[in-house]
């Protein structure tokens, strides 16, 4: 696992927000801003979405990106690709070592599959999607959710091809750190599963930082 | 060899209908519940990008991480079935003789298609241009008022991509044989759309038009000894969700 680290200061960042645990965000980071993705305690998934800013339609493509790099898991040095193929992002910092894009995002529905028909009610990251679209407005809605991101999953592939939801390679302060390449609608679940031993059944809070094109300490 | 292979559909089902997809073609329709599709390679070595929508309500679509992670797999074969986002089943990989369908690369596009192949133009070409994938599911796509939203991850019928231990990618050439072919029985009414274009990782530096024949047959839906309902816990609750929809 390679590990890449960012000087940039937290003191210098024009936004610091902590999420908390199961809840949803929602924002623009505009092109040359940095992103970075903290997991507060370790463990922590956090499902990732990314739109164009200037035209919705184009949108984070989990199957561009990953064929376009030759490479299932995401790192430092990984160009997220959009839908028609542009570079929405570029991970420029990673702590963690690995990021998944194959393992979505759970639902009330998918987790009657996954784990009991009971566990409908629970709370998941697409009612979180959901929920965060429609307070967005815009015309975004279940149409335009697509295979997200897992920063900090680990879901590894076997050559054999099985894949599974192993335990987690993060811990407490790791983060992921991006550079936009366009104006992007950054939608974010901090995944509320409780049914999933990756994070000890203990979803937990992460932060968010923003810096300008020039905010490099 | 499409006399043979009729033989051999018939001792399973009644044929519906039967319809040879051009190499570089697109093609959609809707297949009913209790319809088995079989998909045919008829010259070996095709790729069928393929996106499935529920044909009731297409803001339900096939799902391809809940496919995945259902089944812990990172690929399609016999056994395996496609989940729709909605905890439901579209169809179930009854029959599959080559082993293995890709659903993490996605499809290929112009640009891909223009820098590997060369440029062709319908004036000069004609029915013989070099199309993509992506371009071909869109114009299906926008016959039911779809469109670039509701592209989601799509399948790669006949191919095959795995993963190395470091997560890097390997494209199988040669995979599928002549006459290779997958069964899709369908649990829900779907829309299927075809592209029948080249894998985006094939390294053949010539485009080949590989024709598939799709032939729907009358099976009935999945009795409950089935073995894609019984292959795990999660596809038993999969087909309980989607049974619901009929009863």
């Amino acid at each position: 696992m390679t590990y890449v680290t960012s000087d940039l200061d937290p003191a210098a960042a024009v936004l610091r927000e902590v999420v908390p645990a199961g809840e949803p965000w929602m924002g623009i980071v505009k092109r040359g801003q940095r992103f970075r993705i903290v997991d507060l305690e370790g463990n922590q998934a956090v499902d990732t979405l990314f739109y164009s800013a200037a035209r919705p339609e184009e949108r984070y493509s989990a199957q561009d990106t990953v064929r376009e790099q030759g490479n299932i898991y995401l790192t430092a040095g990984s160009r997220l690709l959009s839908n028609e193929c542009n570079t929405m992002l570029t991970i420029v910092a990673d702590t963690c070592g690995r990021h998944d894009t194959l393992g979505g995002a759970c639902s009330a529905e998918s987790n009657t599959v996954r784990y009991a028909l009971e566990k409908r009610h629970m709370h998941s990251c697409r009612d979180n999607f959901l929920m965060a679209l429609a307070r967005w407005g815009g015309g975004l809605d279940k149409r335009d959710l697509s295979s997200n991101i897992n920063f900090f999953m680990n879901v590894p592939v076997t050559p054999a091809g099985k894949l599974t939801f192993a335990d987690g390679i993060s811990g407490p302060g790791r983060y992921v750190e991006m550079r936009a390449e366009m104006d992007v609608i950054v939608l974010i679940s901090n995944c509320p599963q409780l049914n999933n031993p990756c994070n000890a059944y203990n979803p937990t809070p992460i932060e968010l930082l923003i810096w300008d094109a020039e905010g490099k300490a | 060899m499409v006399t043979q292979l009729r033989e051999r559909i018939e001792e399973k089902g009644t044929i519906l209908w039967e319809e040879r997809v051009r190499g570089g073609a697109h093609w959609s329709g809707i297949v009913r519940r209790g319809v088995t599709l079989r998909i045919t390679d008829l010259e070996g070595g095709s790729n069928v990008s393929t996106l499935l929508f529920s044909a009731e309500d297409h803001l339900e679509r096939y799902n391809m991480p809940d496919t995945l992670k259902a089944q812990h797999t990172a690929f399609l074969t016999k056994g395996f079935v496609c989940y729709s986002d909605m905890g439901r089943i579209l169809c179930s990989i009854t029959e599959d003789t080559c082993g293995w369908h890709d659903t993490i690369c996605g499809v290929s596009n112009a640009a891909m298609v223009r820098a590997r192949y060369g440029e062709t133009r319908y004036q000069e070409h004609r029915n013989d241009r070099y199309q993509n994938a992506f371009d071909g599911l869109l114009v299906e796509l926008a016959k039911y008022g779809l469109g670039k939203r509701d592209f989601a991850a799509n399948i790669n019928f006949f191919s095959k991509v795995t993963v190395e231990e470091d997560g890097s990618l390997c494209f199988h050439p040669a995979h599928s044989q002549a006459g290779d072919f997958v069964d899709l029985r369908f649990e829900m009414n779907t829309l299927v759309a075809l592209a029948v274009c080249p894998h985006p990782l094939d390294p053949d530096p010539q485009y080949r038009r590989r024709d598939v024949l799709i032939t729907a047959r009358e099976t009935g839906p999945a009795p409950a000894d089935d073995p894609c309902r019984n292959r795990c816990p999660e596809n038993q609750r999969g087909f309980e969700n989607t049974e619901r929809l009929y009863r």
